[in-house]
């Protein structure tokens, strides 16, 4: 019968809902959790230091390559659009606030969190499922404070700085293609887009997105970890879900931010 | 530990109604089959888990009594040997052996040094201690787990499988040390194994589990020889008695007629 | 990977993210932003401000002299009421006129200042009597067809 079914269909749906709700519940004690304990990682920096290595440094091939790349690409696809109605000298415009507004955050974001978001993951519930973590427990070291705080705030802290590389090098790349390459003026370039990229709006804002993504991408790697079942499935289900949510979180929190920061207009 | 109850969910209880007690000084061994609940027993000792009923007491305290602090406290005070030795795959020996060392105390690297060499020749590895646990073989890691888990002295050692996966060798040198250790120390030691051999020569007393319950209890002495069903079955080893080697099923005929069918 | 070379590239990547972020501070963005200098603030009213919006520049003489800080509406004079943030280091006559102009044809618009006669200067809190709204394209098409319809209409006679 159609109405069996139907109602089948709700219960389920309200399971689901209910368990995702438990599950970022859960997901907020802990972070709660550990910023409280994460005087660790801050007292002893280099825990700290040798995660920002990991997360920061080892993502910068892959960082710098693409914005070089997404930059060239805007450059091209710029250029082709702006001739077209005769404003071929905004192309340093178009390049310098597509990037520093979203891309820059927004692709540096994505990378990050399938690059350095999926090994914190893979790292921690690797840990759990050879009992590490319960070695540490035992030995009276609170394996949060020590394994899973120094993670989350090197990937807080090599966020935004990765995010500002992107940006440089988009922008770099868009003057390769625009200036040498295709031939925008230079001078007009560089002052037209000085003119129109505002530090307080467009930049300051920039950084501030890839801060809050930040935030989100590695609380949800160091959760995913630590919450991961101890089988070969269970962390590579973990990471997978890391690389997934962290993806659609950063593309909802970027449409939030962005409807808060750049409203525009006189509207008083 | 006094009427333990432990269940993850109340409809399956794990343990039902252990009673057990573990003298100073001694080495006890725990044994049954996979999945009886030996491990669970383990880490209620541990202070990881809480009875769901009934109680169990470490150094005199109640565990469900101790807050964070005091849980820690009161680990600080036993050293575990896990499976297969859960060594911090990011450290070299030398690091892990020192690691409980370098959390809790203050003491200067030149004397962790002392210490941390002291530990890894008792276990024989002294020459491994600049390895990475990868490079390590499984007798090897564990030793070097065990020199871990003594760091700091403890006066509690418990060993979830220590014997599991080694070769003969391994599995003798493993034994006397874990005499030794005790023995030196003054230390009591609880034992989770299923290998019965290593187990017998090496224990003051034996408690047998089976399906969550305690079922017997012994000294070696009188557990070779002992005539209750389950303890001989598992002592030597017969495939078939109070254990069924039949995984519950209908009856054979049925089956084989419905797949004639 | 001993502690000492994970730290020198710790530290270069700090230092390459800080640089890049300097780099679009200064060579990409706005930095010489008037928040950092004094300003003093006039208003001037307009019967139409087009597409005005705030921050938008003043310029006098094609150089930015200030920003437009405010934009409000009178409902007693049926006027829009703009409010100007002025470099302190630029003093201009009482009967300036302000004018809302468009950069090009179709681009953003601003208010454009020129310089009256006058000995005695704006002060802090001073009103524009002398504005000119902006120009708005519909009424200039109207306009220019009317203009046409009535050529037409006389060349006829």
């Amino acid at each position: 019968m159609a109405g069996g079914a139907l109602r089948a269909f709700f219960e389920r749906l309200g399971g689901w809902v209910t368990a995702r709700v438990w599950r970022l519940g859960f997901a907020s004690r802990f972070l709660g959790y550990m910023l409280l304990h994460s005087g660790t990682a801050l007292r002893r920096f280099p825990l700290t230091i040798r995660e920002i290595y990991f997360s920061g440094v080892l993502s910068l091939v892959i960082i710098l390559v693409s914005g070089l790349f997404v930059g060239m690409v805007l450059g091209l696809q710029g250029y082709n659009t702006l001739e077209r109605y005769g404003s071929s000298e905004a192309l340093g415009v178009l390049v310098a606030l597509s990037l520093v507004r979203e891309l820059g955050p927004v692709v540096a974001g994505l990378l990050f969190a399938s690059r350095a978001g999926s090994a914190i993951t893979a790292e921690i519930g690797l840990m759990k499922a050879t009992e590490q973590i319960s070695a540490m427990e035992m030995m009276a070291v609170d394996p949060i404070a020590r394994v899973v705080a120094p993670r989350f705030w090197g990937g807080v802290i090599s966020m935004p700085l990765l995010a500002a590389l992107f940006s440089a090098m988009g922008i770099f790349g868009g003057y390769l293609i625009g200036v040498r390459l295709i031939g925008v003026d230079e001078g007009a370039f560089w002052s037209q887009m000085q003119a129109a990229v505002d530090l307080r709006e467009d930049i300051l804002n920039g950084v501030i997105k890839s801060f809050v993504f930040g935030i989100a991408v590695s609380w949800i790697a160091v959760f995913e970890g630590y919450d991961a079942p101890p089988t070969a499935e269970g962390v590579s289900g973990a990471t997978t879900r890391t690389v997934v949510t962290s993806s659609l979180a950063i593309l909802a929190l970027d449409f939030i931010l962005t409807a808060l920061m750049f409203t525009g207009g006189n509207v008083r | 530990m006094e009427n333990a109850w432990f269940g993850y969910d109340s409809a399956r209880p794990v343990l039902r109604d252990v009673s057990v007690s573990i003298p100073r000084g001694r080495v006890v061994g725990i044994m049954g089959q996979s999945g009886c609940g030996k491990t669970t027993l383990l880490r209620i000792i541990g202070g990881a888990l809480l009875p769901s009923r009934g109680s169990a007491r470490v150094f005199g305290t109640l565990t469900r009594d101790l807050d964070r602090d005091g849980l820690y406290a009161m680990r600080r005070r036993m050293g575990m040997l896990f499976q297969f030795g859960a060594l911090f795959t990011d450290m070299s020996v030398y690091d892990n052996v020192a690691f409980q060392m370098r959390e809790h105390t203050d003491l200067p690297e030149e004397l962790i040094h002392d210490l941390v060499m002291m530990k890894l020749q008792a276990v024989g590895l002294r020459g491994a201690a600049q390895l990475m646990p990868s490079e390590l073989s499984g007798g090897m890691a564990r030793r070097v787990a065990l020199a871990r888990a003594v760091a700091l002295d403890p006066q509690l050692m418990l060993y979830d499988e220590p014997f599991t996966g080694l070769d003969p060798i391994s599995l003798g040198v493993i034994a006397r040390l874990i005499r030794e250790l005790n023995d030196s120390l003054g230390a009591t030691s609880i034992i989770v194994s299923h290998d019965v051999d290593e187990c017998l020569d090496l224990v003051d007393h034996l408690y047998f589990m089976a399906d969550g319950r305690v079922v017997s209890e012994g000294d070696p002495q009188s557990v070779r020889g002992s005539r209750e069903p389950f303890v001989d079955q598992f002592v030597h080893g017969k495939p078939d008695g109070p254990v069924p080697f039949n995984y519950p099923a209908p009856s054979y005929d049925a089956d084989l007629e419905l797949a004639g069918r | 990977m001993n502690r000492s070379t994970i730290d020198l590239w710790v530290g270069l990547f700090v230092a390459a993210g800080l640089g890049a972020l300097l780099f679009l501070a200064l060579k990409v963005g706005n930095l010489a932003s008037f928040s950092t200098n004094e300003v003093y603030r006039v208003t001037a009213n307009f019967a139409n401000i087009g597409g005005l919006k705030v921050r938008a520049p003043i310029k006098s003489a094609g150089v930015v002299v200030g920003r437009v800080s405010d934009i409000r509406f009178d409902d007693q004079a049926y006027e829009a009421i703009v409010t100007m943030s002025l470099d302190s280091q630029y003093k201009f006559p009482r009967d300036t006129v302000a004018k809302i102009l468009t950069s090009g044809l179709l681009g953003e618009q601003y208010i454009g200042l020129e310089a009256g006669g006058d000995s005695k200067m704006l002060a802090n809190g001073d009103r524009l009597r002398l504005t000119q709204s902006a120009v708005v394209l519909e009424n200039l098409i109207g306009q220019f067809l009317f203009n046409k319809a009535t050529e037409g209409g006389d060349n006829k006679k």
